[in-house]
């Protein structure tokens, strides 16, 4: 009997063992974490600006790690609203979310909704997404998508995806065209919503410039680049010592060359319908340039490949370069990670290739979706909407995570772009929005389609450190760089 | 009652204890499999997929940064089992014999790495091998005398860099296995060698050796499954998937970038069947040279 016992425990025990894995529970733990922006959100601004640039890796090295278990979940509302999920990659974007959703059952009682907030690892969430949208069940009803995913989330259109063209209809007048077209689909729907407008603008060490007798008049004055390269040659002349550049040229980053496609108004990728040619112009004229700078000492090779990773911080920090181009979300950087930097910097708009060009353009971000499985798909796109693209959400995503808010109508707002109390406006020696204001019509857009992943990671692993590293004429490696592109389309 | 029989009855009892390795391994392994190689001749669109026939693998055959992939898996495979099984057995056998002082602290310190998760570990050498002169090793250089090395942009320093994480994670585990297998050894064929005058190389040429067969055999087997399917460590080392002209870039990191990275899984799916089918030849290869196939004598 007693053996039987045995066996009977044994096998129930197996049985249990297998199928334990199967299930997984997401339990709320209370919505505590909601209130802790304070700290998670600088923090994690950083983190999304990372996840932010398509070329930046150091996010998705979470990835690597595969761990399947979300890192915060929380759930906001009351019981009697609509139920719905939210998976983010970056916690503060969902405490950020969590503090809209209060407001918004606040200002719409007959409307509630209830949303479990789930943050996952970058990697990690997005493969889920995908998973569940491809298989058609197990999708969350609103989701983050980090650009460089943009291309394989949208690809399902408005069978995985709800068009977000009506709700947006109340803001869209004051939302920046250009940031709005990064994410709709290719049949010229809307299906993301944005956070940022990612304007590249100039940061100027202005002590170190100061020092070597360089002044803001003179930082004023570049208008284009034989100014900037003017002005380099000079800041090197007067500094005259090893290892000090005006500037570093990335070979692990397409920011330069998005910028000069901005500049003559090209885009590589062809956009939705065209065909990739990345043997424009406006590429080779900005590696040519480049390449110059190498040789005359005005520019460095950004150690390890570009400014946003750590080697990158500690050349800024050491003084090693003055100047660099970079989104806006870089700011964050500087409060996380050099926050000894505090009243050096200065930020102007870009230097163009010939006058009269636009001067920016806009890299990075996140284009939050819904999904068609929602259960409510009209009411999480208003609510969406209402969080990411209404004046209350915008001045909270500038607040909370020093964003450039995509809502033009408040650039101009002094309580909203002058507002002292800020600490990224404490941190700079001018208001960003002012730089912001000042180039608004001039922030071009680069297409994030099939190919682009193709493009930016054969550029970044390949073209670059040809042209830049081993000096190879760079019609050739742009020759080799459009093989590869073709090859795939 | 009838059931009550089937589930005590001593033929079927096999079938039920094993059942749930049978299941497991019918669902995460056979499918998985079986599916890869369908997938592998499609391409796995959006909204649908169809059938591309052997679409995928000719692309691979063009596919020159596959082919950058293969050779370097092949070059860290071959260099990971030349440094992972000489050392970890030589440290074995010091271990084993009374040459050695305070056998637990040595344990300990060559085991402990591989309980560090190689994110941790990745992440402390690409700092170490920044090629900013803060980094450790450009720190090393400059003491020396010597110029700063741009070490993860160069093929043979960050291939060095590679196996140094490799060796510094995986030779304790190795290490371990080794002890185990020379605990099995008799220790009376040392003492009769002892008695016939055999010096210590040659206790190790014709005792430790041929009586360790089974374990190196087990070592270099895994060790070659590990060195060809790498991936994260070199994920690590260069912060991401992408390494300057593909120096650090595995087949296992190629499959992740299709599969993952650009969501094209039917070609992703045709890398890993080829990264399989290299691996099962290189170990038949590796067991046939080495006789394990044939049939056990009795």
């Amino acid at each position: 009997m007693k053996k039987k016992l045995l066996a009977a425990l044994l096998s129930t025990a197996m049985v249990a063992s297998v199928l334990a894995g199967c299930g997984e529970t997401n339990a709320p733990v209370g919505s505590t974490e909601a209130e802790d922006t304070a700290v998670a959100a600088s923090d994690a601004a950083a983190t999304d600006a990372a996840a932010a640039d398509e070329t930046t890796a150091d996010d998705s090295a979470a990835a690597a790690s595969s761990e399947a278990e979300p890192t915060a979940v929380t759930t906001v509302g009351p019981d009697s609203g609509t139920h719905m999920e939210m998976w983010s990659f970056v916690e503060a974007h969902n405490s950020f979310y969590a503090g809209m959703l209060d407001k918004w059952n606040e200002e719409n009682p007959d409307r509630q909704i209830q949303i479990t907030f789930t943050t996952y690892p970058y990697g990690d969430m997005h493969q889920k997404l995908i998973m569940s949208l491809q298989t058609g069940t197990g999708a969350p009803d609103l989701c983050d998508v980090e650009m460089g995913q943009v291309p394989n989330v949208y690809e399902g259109v408005d069978t995985w995806l709800y068009p977000l063209d009506d709700a947006m209809a109340p803001y869209k007048a004051d939302m920046l065209q250009s940031r709005l077209d990064a994410y709709k689909g290719s049949d010229g729907k809307q299906y993301g919503a944005p956070f940022h407008v990612g304007a590249t603008v100039m940061y100027w060490n202005m002590e170190d410039l100061e020092a070597a007798g360089i002044t803001k008049d003179d930082v004023d004055a570049v208008e284009t680049w034989d100014d900037y390269t003017a002005l380099g040659e000079k800041y090197i002349a007067a500094v005259n010592q090893d290892g000090k550049y005006f500037t570093s040229v990335d070979t692990g980053g397409t920011d330069w060359l998005w910028l000069a496609m901005a500049e003559y108004g090209d885009d590589w990728t062809g956009g939705y319908h065209g065909t990739a040619n990345v043997q424009l112009d406006s590429v080779k004229n900005m590696l040519k340039m480049q390449q110059s700078w190498l040789d005359s000492g005005v520019a460095e090779v950004s150690p390890d490949g570009h400014v946003d990773l750590e080697a990158g911080f500690q050349n800024i920090l050491d003084g090693n370069i003055v100047s660099f181009p970079k989104a806006m979300w870089y700011m964050s950087r500087f409060i996380n990670y050099m926050p000894d930097e505090k009243g050096k910097w200065y930020i102007t708009k870009c230097p163009v290739f010939e006058e009269g060009q636009n001067c920016s353009v806009g890299i990075g971000g996140t284009g939050t979706v819904v999904t068609q499985q929602s259960s409510d798909p009209a009411l999480a796109a208003d609510f969406l909407c209402y969080a990411k693209m209404s004046p209350e959400g915008e001045t909270e995503i500038w607040n909370q995570l020093g964003f450039d808010a995509c809502n033009t109508s408040l650039w101009s707002d002094p309580a909203f772009a002058h507002d002292d109390t800020n600490q990224y406006n404490q941190f700079f020696q001018n208001y960003p929005y002012d730089v912001l204001n000042e180039i608004n019509d001039q922030i071009g857009t680069i297409m994030t389609v099939k190919i682009s992943p193709t493009i930016n990671e054969y550029t970044c692993t390949t073209t670059l450190n040809e042209v830049l590293e081993d000096k190879m004429n760079v019609d050739d490696a742009l020759k080799e760089l459009q093989d590869a592109v073709d090859m795939e389309q | 009652m009838k059931f009550r029989k089937f589930l005590y009855s001593e033929k079927t009892a096999p079938y039920v204890f094993a059942l749930p390795f049978i299941l497991s391994f019918c669902i995460f392994w056979i499918y998985p499999l079986i599916s890869a190689i369908v997938m592998s001749f499609q391409d796995i669109g959006a909204i649908s997929s169809e059938w591309v026939g052997f679409h995928n693998y000719a692309k691979l055959l063009k596919d020159n940064v596959f082919h950058t992939a293969m050779l370097n898996s092949f070059e860290y495979m071959l260099f990971s089992c030349m440094l992972l099984i000489p050392f970890p057995m030589l440290f074995a056998v010091l271990m084993d014999s009374n040459l050695v002082k305070a056998k637990g602290v040595w344990k300990a310190m060559l085991y402990v790495p591989a309980l560090t998760s190689v994110v941790i570990s990745g992440t402390l050498f690409r700092l170490m091998f920044s090629e900013y002169k803060t980094g450790q090793m450009n720190v090393i250089m400059t003491m020396l005398g010597l110029s700063t090395v741009k070490w993860l942009k160069i093929k043979w320093t960050s291939e060095i860099a590679l196996l140094l994480l490799c060796c510094w994670r995986w030779t304790g585990v190795n290490m371990l296995y080794f002890l185990s297998g020379l605990k099995s050894i008799d220790k009376e064929l040392y003492e009769s060698a002892d008695m016939d005058g055999a010096s210590f190389g040659q206790k190790f040429r014709f005792i430790t050796l041929p009586l360790l067969k089974p374990t190196t055999i087990y070592v270099l087997t895994i060790s070659i499954y590990a060195g060809l399917s790498m991936f994260l460590e070199s994920y690590m080392l260069w912060a991401g998937n992408s390494s300057p002209n593909n120096i650090g870039l595995t087949i296992v990191g190629y499959l992740y970038k299709r599969g993952i990275e650009k969501n094209d899984m039917g070609y992703a799916c045709a890398v890993g069947v080829v990264l399989m089918v290299i691996g099962l030849i290189i170990n038949f290869i590796q067991l046939a040279l080495n006789g394990s196939l044939k049939k056990e004598e009795e």
